[in-house]
């Protein structure tokens, strides 16, 4: 087949670009969102106002 | 935390060699005289599917790794290259299709071995999620994996070499072990775009692998908080 005028060609282009980024970003904002849930998880353990339980980071040092 | 040790760095290389891929692909590599503005796909597509294939050959190296020393943390970092790779063959698909249309008016072509050994690679990898889910004992979980990313890794340069030695006239052959067509700019254009395709699938293997990893300690942190809980009431 001749080579596809530039307009044309160029939603192509900017098609495959595009699928390739939005994997990127969707794969980075779910580890993103992961790892922002542990930290939160972290963050409540350690919020434990009666001082009765450890705090985690406590234990972590322990480990 | 081990894992994050080096990541914004490496994250940082990885946006610099990016955005220099993508200022070679657009201003710097000349247009192809046979496909025009179409072969600058080749930049993203082809660097994707040789760091996707990479990516499971290495999981299998690393499940080796694993059955040899018994260490699961080697099991843990061969689903995740497993499971990026497999991420980068839905790209290496997606923008293979659209090239496809782009210069030869079809999405998919069922005759042309090196798409459809791309796909049965692809599948085959597909089946690694069941395989590893279905199996609750962590031990065996990690032993199966393992023995399924060797035979599927040693796969890969199989179905390489057989695609290879089918000598397809249709799909354009544009790298061989002479060098290959390509003109200086655009080699250099290409051998950037895989540095950064490279740089991307560290760098996202490592993020995964420090999501894992802090997982893995929240959930030790609270089975001794659990504990020492009742130790605490009593």
């Amino acid at each position: 087949m001749p080579a596809l005028p530039l307009d044309e060609a160029g939603k192509y282009v900017a098609g495959a670009y595009v699928v390739f980024f939005a994997l990127v970003l969707v794969y980075v904002a779910i580890i993103g969102s992961k790892i922002a849930r542990i930290a939160r998880a972290v963050e409540a353990l350690q919020g434990d106002p009666s001082g009765d339980t450890p705090r985690a980071d406590q234990l972590v040092e322990d480990e | 935390m081990a894992y994050a040790r080096g990541l914004k760095p490496l994250a940082a290389a990885t946006a610099v060699t990016m955005t220099a891929a993508l200022a070679l692909v657009f201003f710097y590599a000349p247009l192809d005289a046979d496909q025009g503005f179409v072969q600058k796909i080749f930049y993203v597509h082809v660097p994707m599917a040789i760091v996707a294939l990479c990516g499971w050959v290495a999981a299998g190296v690393m499940a080796i790794r694993h059955l040899r020393t018994g260490d699961r943390s080697w099991d843990v970092r061969s689903y995740v290259a497993i499971h990026l790779s497999v991420i980068l063959g839905v790209g290496v698909l997606a923008t293979g299709s659209i090239w496809a249309r782009a210069s030869w008016g079809h999405w998919w072509v069922w005759d042309e071995p090196v798409l459809v050994s791309f796909l049965v690679v692809f599948l085959l990898y597909c089946v690694y999620y069941p395989l590893r889910f279905s199996i609750e004992d962590p031990d065996r979980q990690a032993r199966y994996s393992s023995v399924f990313a060797i035979a599927a890794g040693a796969f890969v340069p199989l179905n390489f070499v057989a695609v290879r030695l089918a000598e397809s006239f249709t799909h354009p052959r544009v790298l061989s072990q002479t060098g290959g067509d390509l003109p200086g700019e655009m080699r250099l254009t290409f051998l950037v775009s895989l540095l950064a395709m490279t740089l991307l699938f560290v760098t996202l293997w490592k993020l995964e692998l420090t999501s894992k990893h802090a997982e893995a300690r929240l959930k030790r942190l609270r089975r001794r908080l659990e504990a020492r809980e009742p130790a605490a009431v009593a």
